[in-house]
């Protein structure tokens, strides 16, 4: 482009020293991806204005000559047309076996459990969590890449504070998959919390209550001085938003004296429409639910108190974590100095009452329950990209479920308790039960209970090659080590003859490096036709750009040209502008580059009216 | 060290109001994250600063901890796992508790033992910190150490039962 562009004084940036970074907020109903510009982080929009890029993926049939996929908006839009298909609320899945998720039979899409992990069976194959979590991710990746016309440096990815080594891990494998550089996991009230407190200078000890569409999070804070120290954390990776729509159809139908819906298509559209009339009742006191179930159509009028009644159980349950926090955090109710509601769900008033009720103050709502994540995560992002001079943000997070081994007797011997500040390393000594026991095996686990069978298993592994002595001599050190993004890997060496043994904690269920290198691969057969789209809308953003920027130059100093030059220009600009309408990538680039070319005269001439106009004492801005 | 030295100076302490805000500056220092774009051998060095910064924090902000970490550092380890003989009396009460705790029902009842053993930890933390910092007989430390961890672990019991009762 042969137009000079001339920035504001004092806002110029060098592009090479500024590295694109954003926060991603990859949430079971929505995700938004952020980025701190001119100092102030914001939500970077769609072409169409919008921040919000609904979690749902649609696969298409092959069968019918598509390989492709809808995402966002689209896919929702087919949500209750095509439900086997749509894929919502995957984050549920993710780190999973099908019968560790909630409700798996009322999805409205076929969850089966392959390779050890739960996996979605459509219409163009089986789909692993991770690979759909990465279309979602990859989809906000070039919405930041398109936003700057520059290459993504990395991103800081949000994840509820409850989610365990599996469900991070999963999350880390689906950035993979998009071709995302991971600056760090942070905790999502721990973003919302940097978000806030950045906002509000705010100092003192803070209740982070997020209530998102599938996962609760209560994380209890203090801020001093830009570090944000964790006290401790809980909550509920199964509960959110949906379960309160699950509740009001579920109540519906009994009233209908109804039991369930028939098929698919029809409990999609039963929760979609628990969904509407859930938000209906945050500003109404009452609104009619209106549904068709097994040929009939029914209508039930549904108050305030009645949408309470049916959802007390789910807001108790959250009122039950947060009490727990508290104590694990050792603070009183009343130390706390703020409550920060995030979350989408936390629109609902019965939610903000009950929070209200519980810590005697006002829940804080000041910034947006949507978007308040992102924002935190993307402030995180510019300060691990380099980007920031303000040195003082620091966060100390801790690790949200304690970590242990099995011992004899299927029972855990903890090693890392819960809320134990990360990065951390903790090492406990365990011996060999039988005389000339040369093999250890060792049981990983992540829970609170005291069985194995209750707690979540991680990885096992074996440590081999131990000299064979009597039971009880062996001195076996484990040490668990946890890194800043809350990822676990466990060593263990035997003291005596220094053998040893380690493993990086890929569940077992988890994805290989070879499976994600597979996936990668084949993602490559089919992009394709990704690769033209993305040239397409880059095309198109370069010629509405070039068109915005000469349209300005013609404004201010259109006088320069002659009838004849300006008719030349006009007649360039008329044609990339229709060119931009179409669809060949290559057209509009050559329309583009004819412009470029065409306004290059025009360029030096304005830069000359510049040089001169200052040097007769006037300021560029003053023009 | 003169008369204008500061009272942490004279006490020979770092000039920090608690063990936190110590903590809090090395981290500032040590933390991956205020390294994340620099090369992976700086990375790593921040890694193992930062944990062990987390390490020494964990062990003296938690007072039973702490007078573990010092007994052995005088040459008397605790041994928890093979050193289990307390005094009878010690054992004696430690079964009324755990009498008590079976036969409690109601929220009150534990919330009152609660209190009781909370008070019992107070004590001996006291008696604690006079065996170590005024007559430095570490292998009494050990034992009242010992005798800690018996009642943390029961008022962790306390508590979840007090959990079970919320749920």
């Amino acid at each position: 482009m042969a137009l000079l562009q001339i920035s504001e004084p004092g806002q110029s940036l060098d592009p090479h020293q500024r590295r694109v970074a954003v926060g991603i907020d990859l949430g079971t109903t929505h995700s938004l991806v952020a980025s701190v510009r001119h100092g102030v982080a914001e939500c970077l929009p769609d072409e169409q204005g919008r921040v919000i890029l609904p979690s749902v993926v649609r696969y298409l049939d092959p069968a019918q000559g598509g390989s492709g996929r809808q995402i966002g908006f689209d896919a929702l839009a087919a949500q209750v047309s095509d439900p086997a298909n749509t894929i919502s609320s995957v984050k549920r899945l993710m780190g999973r076996r099908r019968e560790q998720v909630g409700d798996v039979d009322k999805l409205s899409y076929n969850v089966v459990d392959e390779q050890g992990m739960a996996q979605v069976k459509t219409v163009a194959g089986l789909k692993t969590p991770m690979e759909v979590s990465a279309e979602i991710l990859a989809t906000l990746r070039f919405r930041a890449e398109d936003t700057f016309n520059d290459d993504l440096y990395g991103a800081v990815i949000t994840v509820p504070a409850y989610f365990d080594d599996a469900q991070r891990q999963a999350t880390k494998d689906a950035a993979q998959l998009a071709g995302i550089n991971v600056l760090r996991l942070i905790n999502e009230p721990t973003a919302a919390a940097i978000a806030y407190g950045l906002d509000n200078g705010a100092e003192g000890v803070y209740a982070i209550y997020d209530l998102g569409g599938g996962t609760f999070d209560i994380s209890i804070l203090r801020l001093t001085r830009g570090v944000f120290e964790v006290m401790a954390t809980g909550g509920d990776s199964a509960l959110g938003g949906d379960d309160y729509d699950q509740a009001l159809a579920a109540w519906v139908l009994a009233q209908q004296g109804l039991s369930e819906a028939a098929d698919a298509g029809e409990r999609a559209a039963l929760h979609k429409e628990a969904r509407r009339v859930k938000e209906a009742l945050s500003s109404a006191d009452s609104a009619v639910f209106q549904a068709q179930v097994a040929g009939h159509s029914i209508e039930q009028a549904v108050t305030v108190a009645d949408f309470e009644a049916c959802t007390a159980a789910l807001t108790t349950r959250t009122m039950s974590a947060v009490r727990k926090a508290l104590r694990d955090a050792g603070v009183a109710k009343d130390e706390v100095q703020g409550v920060v509601m995030v979350g989408g769900s936390t629109r609902m008033p019965v939610v903000r009452r009950a929070v209200g009720e519980f810590f005697g103050r006002d829940p804080l709502v000041n910034l947006n329950p949507d978007e308040v994540v992102a924002l935190g995560a993307a402030i995180q992002a510019n300060a691990l990209a380099g980007n920031s001079r303000d040195g003082d943000l620091l966060l100390l997070d801790v690790i949200p479920l304690s970590l242990g081994i099995e011992t004899m007797g299927g029972l855990v011997e903890r090693i890392v308790p819960r809320n134990t500040a990360i990065p951390t390393a903790l090492a406990q000594d365990f011996t060999t039960y039988q005389d000339g026991q040369t093999a250890l095996a060792l049981h990983v686990v992540q829970g609170e209970r005291d069985l194995v069978a209750d707690c979540r298993s991680l990885a096992r592994f074996t440590l081999r090659g131990i000299p064979p002595m009597a039971a009880g001599a062996a001195r076996i050190r484990v040490t668990f080590t946890i890194d800043a993004d809350g990822l676990l890997s466990v060593s263990a060496k035997e003291q005596v003859s220094g053998v040893e043994s380690k493993i990086d904690v890929k569940p077992a269920y988890g994805l290989s490096d070879d499976q994600i290198a597979q996936m990668l691969q084949d993602g490559f057969a089919t992009a394709q036709q990704d690769m033209q789209a993305r040239a397409l809308v880059e095309a198109r953003v370069d010629a509405d750009r070039l068109l915005v920027a000469t349209r300005s130059a013609l404004a201010a100093d259109g006088d320069l040209l002659s009838a004849n030059e300006r008719q030349q220009i006009d007649a360039l600009m008329q044609e990339l502008q229709s060119t931009a309408g179409g669809n060949d990538a290559a057209a509009i680039e050559a329309a583009s580059t004819a412009l470029a070319k065409g306004t290059e005269g025009f360029a030096a001439q304005r830069m000359n009216r510049g040089i001169q106009q200052a040097l007769a004492g006037k300021n560029i801005q003053d023009v | 060290m003169n008369l204008q030295s500061n009272d942490f100076e004279i006490f020979g302490l770092s000039p920090a109001f608690a063990l936190d805000e110590r903590w809090k500056d090395l981290q500032r220092q040590a933390h991956p994250d205020r390294h994340a774009s620099a090369d992976a051998a700086t990375q790593r060095q921040a890694m193992q600063w930062s944990v062990r910064i987390n390490e020494a924090y964990q062990r003296l902000k938690d007072p039973v901890k702490r007078a573990a970490y010092l007994c052995e550092l005088n040459g008397a380890p605790i041994q928890a796992e093979n050193n289990t003989a307390m005094p009878a009396d010690f054992l004696m009460q430690q079964m009324e508790w755990r009498e008590a705790l079976e036969e409690a029902t109601g929220a009150d009842e534990l919330e009152r033992m609660a209190d009781d053993v909370a008070e019992a930890r107070r004590q001996r933390l006291a008696q604690l910190q006079r065996s170590a910092d005024e007559q430095r007989d570490f292998a009494a430390v050990a034992q009242q150490v010992r005798a800690l961890m018996f009642v943390e672990r029961f008022a962790r019991d306390i508590e979840n039962r007090l959990e079970q009762l919320g749920q």
